[in-house]
């Protein structure tokens, strides 16, 4: 069975994206448009990774990854969180909730797809 | 007959009687069996009626009717009404063992010896005149007594040589008694309880003197008031004197009543019985009403007489003021003429001895002592009585006084009537009103502002009174007063600064009393009190509410033995009566006495005060001060830190106000860094937005641009999809740029507006054709409505049409699906041009209506995800209608949708102006 890769993010574009590569690399892909729906779709199926914006409306990237590591059912999934914030203490904030990663957009597609594969050990 | 050898024993017997009485007086003053009944003092306090009562008064109601009255009606207001003020002055003067007038000044305003030296000066230039009065009507009335039975006015005395003259002996005899009644005591206290009765005596013989005249010529001479009357009004020249038809009149009763208002507390001789001879402060209930009532017995016959003398000697050629006389001598009444004189000697000698008793303490007190005290002689370390001095200068200053009457009454006063003379010393007392009334009842007072205001009221009195006198008798150019000195019309005296129309004394009394009132207030509220002075100022306007002997002496902490302090007393008080005085004062208050011991700070008070009586209040500050200054904390010391504290409280209360202030610049800069902080923090904000917002099209562009490149082998449709992507993306990112660089400059200013005329309906027209293709593609019904006419506005055609594009595109993208409207008006309301775009979507909250219009603020999914906005544009749409003049908002609308609505003032056309007017 395919590992599976939520993205989590408000710009249709970006998840546009962000699904081919998923896709292209051989993930499992759903998609959330914004905090709730993400939280909603972990709850229905427990993603191995989840890519997160941290600007998404209802609830940012931060509470979602705040909410997943508050839950010892989840520990074990990865985050990876996507920003076009480019200041130092935001990503010094994502990773003190806990993200396994934090880049800023716009991104290289082939390093997050090569960090994606790497935190899922595939 | 009348020889002169009978007048004259007569005239000695009286005065060895008075002196008799005063003897007695004193006696069973000394046995503590006080003579001084209330009534006593009131009838003292008639010492206010002179000759110029009793011989002036008669001649002036003979020319100008009842205008005597005023100089009677102000002491009787003073009493009736204002009888508080003196209950408040004879308290403090008892309390601080107050010796005159100039005493009473010198230490409300911080006993200050330059100021008593002021008031004495003034007190004594401003009494000659009134003394010279007095010298006058005794010798006027002895040499028409001389010539009795015949009826004449003796040739004026400048021309007799003064050995010849009367006046010269009679200024003699009266020096000699009044320092048999002043000065006889040898501990020169403060009392004279002999001459206080040998006065109220006077005051009786004068009143039964001038009513037995009154009788006599009424009804004697006359058949009663109504012949007189009758007579009057048949005279064409005497019926005015009978009425007050006067109208020029008013301003000169007005100010003859003030003057005589001030003069009755402010006179020195007044200040003497009514305040420093009291010797309970109660005998002032019963003088209330017994000296009016005095007043008015004695005013009585005053205008029968004058009118009886005018229909009697109706040539003129009898004086007016001896009227007195020459009436009962026409009616050879030998005793009653006698009598008369008897009475107007009284008037003049009580006033001469009181005034001149007044007087002296003055000068010695405040003019002389305080010069003595600076020689060696006198220093504390003398031990030798000064009693003997003290008294040997009171008397030496009473003859001094005394001649220096006689010489302005010799070479001045035989130009004037009695009662000018008089008026021209009431105006010099009265410059002591503003000072007194003042220091009473205004704590601000300060010694400056009494010295600026003294000075300058008696100055102008000087030049307004006292130099035409000297002027009309010849002593100066008569031409000063007709043409102003040096011919400045502006300057004369009798209409300083062009104010004419008064009579002499009203205008006098007008400029010296504003320049002393205004002098003493305002120096007053530029300067600051001493420490003394604030003392003193307190003690005197609040004396009523405190109770007991004032202490606030308290500050003489020199430790100079007891001994020492009572030999100082006693040399001015004389020994024996300084043992008696401690010895009381030590037993109420439970002091000890023991010789070597230190004295208590209440003791050395104690010792000012009692000093105080003898020589003044300055003085005995000077003579305490300088016997404590050898010690360790001396006079200067103590009053060092007095000062100092005062310098400490200024300094503190300075740096209370520069704390303040300093706390007021430290809120003031904390509040403009908190300012320049929500500055910074948006700035801050302003950048993480838009380079979150620049990044977020730049992420879509790069991400699909490196897929393309990297898969080659995309199929033909995504290949397209992406390529879409990118393109729209770069749009986005192109939109967002100018967007940010238009509201830049618009918040700069430096926006470039092509301002023209605009039809509103074509404008709308051209945005909605702008906008055809996204209206189609949404599947949005759009409705306008618009009237056939609307009027011009002043804009920017592009400008407003990116306003009405953006808000259309916004509705249209916002509306509900599938059924979406949205409905553009335009309409006139008022002076204003209203514009609607009302849409069916989910609308603005209503905590957000104000938000959206920020930069970057979106609301949650107010945007369907495919078409997002810059989150500029109604931020943009905002700063372009305010430029315009109009106002943009959001309410809501209909069902659940918005309506966006913005105004612009319509430009006036004549149409619309003419509609305005």
């Amino acid at each position: 069975m395919a590992l599976s890769v939520l993205v989590a993010d408000d710009e249709p574009n970006i998840v546009l994206s962000l699904q081919f590569l998923m896709n292209q690399a051989g993930f499992d892909v759903r998609v959330a448009r914004d905090g709730e729906e993400a939280i909603a779709m972990i709850e229905e199926r427990v993603p191995d990774l989840v890519l997160l914006d941290v600007m998404m409306p209802k609830k940012d990237g931060y509470e979602v990854c705040q909410t997943i590591r508050n839950n010892a059912a989840w520990k074990d999934m990865r985050i990876i969180m996507l920003t076009a914030k480019g200041r130092e203490v935001e990503r010094e904030k994502g990773m003190a909730m806990g993200a396994d990663e934090y880049i800023t957009k716009p991104f290289s597609t082939r390093y997050v797809v090569e960090r994606v594969k790497q935190l899922l050990g595939a | 007959m009348l020889e002169g050898w009978v007048i004259l024993l007569v005239s000695f017997g009286y005065l060895c009687l008075l002196f008799a009485i005063a003897y007695y007086g004193d006696l069973r003053a000394d046995r503590g069996r006080s003579l001084i009944t209330p009534a006593v003092y009131s009838l003292s306090i008639a010492v206010y009626c002179t000759s110029w009562t009793f011989y002036g008064s008669v001649g002036l109601a003979s020319q100008s009717g009842l205008s005597f009255l005023p100089i009677y009606l102000g002491p009787t207001l003073t009493f009736v009404l204002w009888w508080f003020v003196l209950r408040k002055i004879i308290r403090i003067s008892k309390r601080n063992r107050i010796t005159s007038i100039a005493d009473f000044i010198s230490a409300r305003y911080g006993k200050s010896g330059v100021l008593s030296g002021l008031v004495t000066v003034i007190a004594v230039i401003g009494i000659m005149p009134y003394i010279a009065l007095q010298l006058k009507a005794v010798s006027v009335s002895f040499n028409v007594l001389l010539q009795y039975p015949d009826v004449a006015t003796p040739a004026a005395t400048a021309t007799v040589p003064w050995l010849a003259d009367t006046a010269f002996y009679v200024a003699i005899t009266l020096a000699a008694f009044t320092i048999l009644f002043g000065t006889r005591h040898i501990d020169a206290s403060e009392h004279h309880e002999g001459m206080v009765c040998a006065v109220a005596f006077e005051s009786i013989v004068k009143l039964l003197a001038f009513l037995a005249v009154g009788l006599y010529v009424v009804f004697g001479l006359y058949d009663g008031p109504g012949e007189i009357s009758a007579a009057a009004l048949a005279d064409p020249d005497l019926a005015p004197l009978l009425t007050l038809n006067n109208l020029g009149q008013y301003g000169q009763w007005m100010s003859m009543t003030l003057l005589s208002m001030a003069a009755i507390i402010c006179l020195p001789r007044q200040f003497q019985v009514t305040v420093v001879e009291t010797t309970d402060e109660r005998h002032l209930h019963k003088a209330v009403w017994l000296f009016p009532l005095y007043l008015l017995a004695i005013n009585l016959f005053v205008l029968p007489l004058g009118l009886a003398g005018r229909l009697t000697f109706p040539d003129g050629s009898v004086d007016a003021d001896t009227f007195v006389l020459t009436l009962p001598m026409l009616g050879q009444q030998e005793a009653l003429t006698l009598f008369a004189f008897i009475g107007g000697l009284s008037a003049a000698t009580g006033m001469v001895i009181v005034a001149t008793i007044a007087l002296s303490t003055m000068v010695c007190n405040d003019l002389i002592m305080p010069v003595l005290l600076r020689l060696p002689a006198l220093q504390a370390s003398e031990r030798g009585e000064l009693t003997g001095l003290l008294l040997g200068i009171r008397r030496a200053a009473i003859v001094g006084l005394i001649l220096l009457g006689y010489l302005y009454f010799r070479y001045i006063g035989e130009s004037y009537a009695l009662v000018s003379i008089g008026l021209i010393s009431f105006a010099a007392a009265a410059q002591f009103a503003p000072v007194i009334i003042g220091g009473l009842f205004w704590r601000g007072g300060t010694r400056a502002g009494a010295l600026t205001g003294l000075s300058l009221g008696f100055l102008v009195w000087a030049y307004t009174l006292l130099l035409p006198s000297l002027a009309q008798s010849g002593w100066l150019p008569a031409g000063m007063i007709e043409d102003g000195p040096l011919g400045l019309g502006l300057l004369r005296p009798y209409a300083l600064f062009g104010l004419e129309g008064l009579d002499h004394i009203t205008h006098a009394v007008l400029w010296s009393l504003t320049a002393n009132i205004f002098g003493y207030l305002i120096v007053s509220l530029q300067t600051r009190q001493s420490p003394v002075e604030q003392i003193q100022a307190h003690a005197f306007v609040s004396v009523l509410r405190t109770a007991g002997p004032y202490q606030g002496l308290g500050y003489w902490r020199g430790s100079i033995t007891v001994a020492d302090i009572r030999a100082l007393v006693g040399r001015y008080i004389g020994h024996e009566r300084a043992e008696r005085e401690f010895a009381a004062f030590a037993s109420a208050n439970g002091l000890s006495l023991e010789a070597g011991e230190a004295a208590d700070a209440r003791l050395v008070g104690f010792a000012e005060r009692v000093l105080a009586g003898a020589i003044g209040t300055a003085s005995a500050r000077g003579v305490i001060g300088s016997a404590v200054k050898g010690e360790v904390l001396g006079m200067d010391r103590v009053m060092e830190i007095l000062d100092e504290a005062t310098q400490i409280r200024e300094y503190s209360r300075r740096l209370e106000q520069k704390s303040r202030q300093l706390e007021l610049t430290t809120a003031e800069l904390k509040a403009a860094n908190e300012r320049l902080k929500e500055l910074d923090r948006l700035k801050d904000d302003f950048l993480a937005t838009v380079s979150h917002e620049l990044r977020t099209p730049l992420t879509s562009i790069r991400s699909f641009s490196e897929i393309l490149y990297d898969t080659p082998a995309i199929e033909t449709g995504e290949r397209q999809q992406f390529l879409d992507v990118i393109i729209k993306e770069s749009d986005r990112l192109t939109r967002l740029i100018n967007q940010i660089l238009d509201l830049a400059k618009m918040e700069a200013g430096r926006m470039d507006w092509n301002l023209a005329d605009l039809d509103p309906g074509g404008v709308i027209v051209d945005s909605l054709n702008a906008t055809r293709g996204l209206i189609r593609d949404n599947e949005v019904q759009v409705d306008v409505d618009l009237p056939g006419w609307l009027p011009p506005v002043t804009a920017d055609r592009d400008r407003l049409i990116q306003v009405l594009v953006n808000l259309i595109s916004n509705a249209v993208k916002c509306c509900a699906r599938p059924q979406g409207w949205v409905h553009v008006s335009a309409k006139v309301r008022g002076r204003w041009l209203r514009v609607d775009v009302v849409d069916n979507g989910p609308g603005v909250p209503p905590e957000s209506r104000e938000q959206i219009f920020e930069k970057f603020h979106q609301i949650g999914g107010a945007l369907p995800a495919a078409q997002p906005g810059t989150g500029l544009g109604l931020a943009i749409c905002r700063q372009i209608i305010q430029h315009f003049g109009g106002r943009i908002w959001v309410e809501g609308a209909p069902g659940d949708g918005a309506t966006f609505s913005f105004t612009l003032p319509i430009r006036p056309t004549e149409d619309t102006r003419a509609a305005a007017q």
